[in-house]
């Protein structure tokens, strides 16, 4: 499990300075948002604890997590798009 | 109905696609004309991971899941509204929110599981609960900072760093405990508490200008926490996209300490704040050469190259749709123009780009630093709005300045240059700044939007060409 884990890491830690190096500095703050969003993947841990319902305290701790973790995903999709939405170029964009 | 051990391999799936989803919603960044695509592959895999958790074995408590979905949706609606200017803060929160998600679940499944806990997932679990916490409180006092409701000076008192290593290596203590005595569920307050403390701490001494990479490295840690989340949990889901988001944030810190000529240990342990009395100390009074609105609309309409260097002082001034107008007005006239972006400009990385898209400037005249520094010499106006340090010539030439070594754009090489500011007072770093002394150097004194506004009135009337 542990040597699993890690290969995953090592993996994804690659494929992330790959693909990131190459996003343009423009958009760099819509990057760090979207990033955001996709790191509130977190909630899933938060969803198990709240369904699993197992004790007052795994109960409450993952409530608030699942809405700290949703207004991550909502907000930062949400913002993302709406950066995104305004990157115009003068030149008529290629179909 | 969720007892059927056959919908394992339909979450493994999901999650499996989900990964896929989210590192084409990266790669499909790296364009302008592919962004939006990649934000909706992000929503799809995001959904699909949720949907897939769902199905998990043992889940019974639907109702209070989709109860806490929407309040989450109610919070994050308007984070996701908020005003453009507004960006570096909410960025800086959203941080906390993640890291603030992932402590929470780290405590409950450490109390869950104690003293059952392997010394692999309990190290997993330290390490997600001090990096979690520590970026939870460190996130919000930086956006506290960009939101001004705190003192955006640094503060800094002796020993300061020995205070805060030793609060960390107290925590890194503790955490050893747990790992070889999970059991001891008394001493699991303090690998949360220290790192609350140390998260107030480690930013109490960073400036503004600092916080572009600040900000980097606090997504590094909150995409580091979900990671070792992902151990814990053994959700391979969870470390794709923890060391996704945490590879991300380490790229953009490297980028923006390159940019500063600085190195993370220098940003959070260094303080700016302490090395500038010696620059301010040339006192005697240099005079500089000023010019109205009118004056520098005339020289504006007669040059053929213009490059505006905005700074963090356009977002203040929030000039942005003043700029689009003289961007205009110029344009209109065949003035060339396009716009020089120092990487560290602003508050966060691409600050000042979202700016001047929402004020709807084409993206294809937003050049960064190393394109743009060979064309100042054939550059007949170059206009600052509100930035400073990074147009210091003295980072180039002067050994002694705070900032020498910085990278810099050669705004001095133009042929005639005009800073908007509102005063002689030296930037947010205390540093004077020689380009406000050249014979090229034309001063523009106000506000940034106002002054802006006054030029673009100018060519409105027609009258100056």
């Amino acid at each position: 499990m542990l040597i699993d884990g890690l290969f995953v890491f090592m993996l994804a830690a690659f494929i992330g300075f790959e693909v990131i190096r190459r996003v343009s500095p423009l958009l760099h703050t819509p990057l760090m948002s979207l990033t955001n969003a996709l790191d509130a993947i977190a909630v899933v841990g938060a969803i198990v604890l709240v369904g699993r319902h197992e004790n007052r305290l795994s109960f409450l701790l993952g409530m608030l997590a699942v809405i700290a973790a949703t207004s991550n995903i909502v907000g930062g999709f949400l913002i993302t798009d709406r950066m995104l939405k305004m990157f115009k170029t003068s030149r008529p964009t290629k179909p | 109905m969720n007892s059927l051990p056959a919908s394992q391999p339909i979450i493994e799936i999901t999650y499996l696609i989900a990964s896929t989803l989210f590192i084409l919603s990266l790669k499909w960044m790296s364009s302008p004309s592919t962004a939006r695509r990649g934000v909706r592959a992000g929503e799809v895999g995001m959904l699909l991971a949720i949907g897939g958790t769902l199905l998990q074995h043992g889940i019974v408590d639907y109702k209070w899941i989709a109860i806490a979905l929407v309040l989450g949706s109610g919070i994050g609606i308007p984070l996701g509204l908020v005003q453009m200017t507004a960006v570096p803060q909410r960025t800086a929160l959203s941080h906390a929110f993640g890291a603030l998600c992932v402590t929470l679940v780290g405590t409950a499944e450490f109390y869950l599981r104690s003293p059952d806990l392997s010394p692999f997932i309990m190290a997993a679990l330290s390490m997600e609960v001090i990096l979690g916490s520590l970026t939870f409180t460190g996130s919000l006092m930086a956006a506290g900072k960009l939101q001004e409701v705190l003192p955006q000076r640094p503060l800094t008192y002796k020993g300061q760093n020995l205070v805060n290593l030793s609060l960390l290596a107290i925590a890194v203590a503790v955490a050893g405990y747990l790992i070889m005595h999970p059991g001891a569920k008394q001493l699991f307050p303090v690998i949360v508490g220290i790192p609350l403390v140390f998260g107030v701490l480690m930013i109490i001494p960073i400036g503004g200008a600092d916080m572009p990479t600040v900000i980097s490295l606090l997504n590094s840690y909150a995409g580091l926490s979900a990671a070792a989340m992902g151990f814990g949990l053994g959700s391979k889901l969870l470390i794709v996209a923890g060391a996704l988001d945490g590879s991300s944030g380490l790229i953009l810190s490297v980028i923006m300490s390159k940019a500063m000529n600085r190195s993370f240990g220098n940003v959070l342990f260094g303080a700016f704040g302490q090395v500038q009395t010696s620059a301010v100390a040339g006192q005697e009074a240099k005079s500089v050469r000023s010019a109205t609105a009118d004056e520098a609309s005339a020289i504006l309409a007669a040059a053929n190259k213009v490059v505006v260097v905005p700074g963090y002082g356009m977002a203040v001034a929030q000039a942005q749709h003043k700029v689009r107008e003289l961007y205009d007005a110029l344009s209109k006239r065949g003035v060339e123009v396009r716009f020089a972006i120092h990487p560290v400009a602003g508050r966060m990385p691409g600050h000042m780009n979202v700016l001047l898209a929402e004020a709807d400037i084409p993206y294809d005249k937003l050049v960064e630093m190393d394109d743009i520094n060979g064309d100042f010499a054939q550059t007949d106006v170059a206009l600052v709005i509100g930035a400073n340090d990074v147009t210091n010539p003295a980072a180039r030439t002067d050994s002694s300045s705070p900032i020498y070594g910085m990278p810099v754009l050669d705004v001095n090489k133009a042929r005639t240059v005009m800073v908007i500011k509102r005063s002689m007072s030296p930037g947010f770093a205390g540093i004077d700044n020689p380009l406000y002394y050249m014979d090229r150097t034309l001063m523009l004194f106000g506000d940034a939007k106002s002054f802006l506004n006054d030029i673009v009135r100018e060519f409105g009337g027609g009258g100056q060409n």
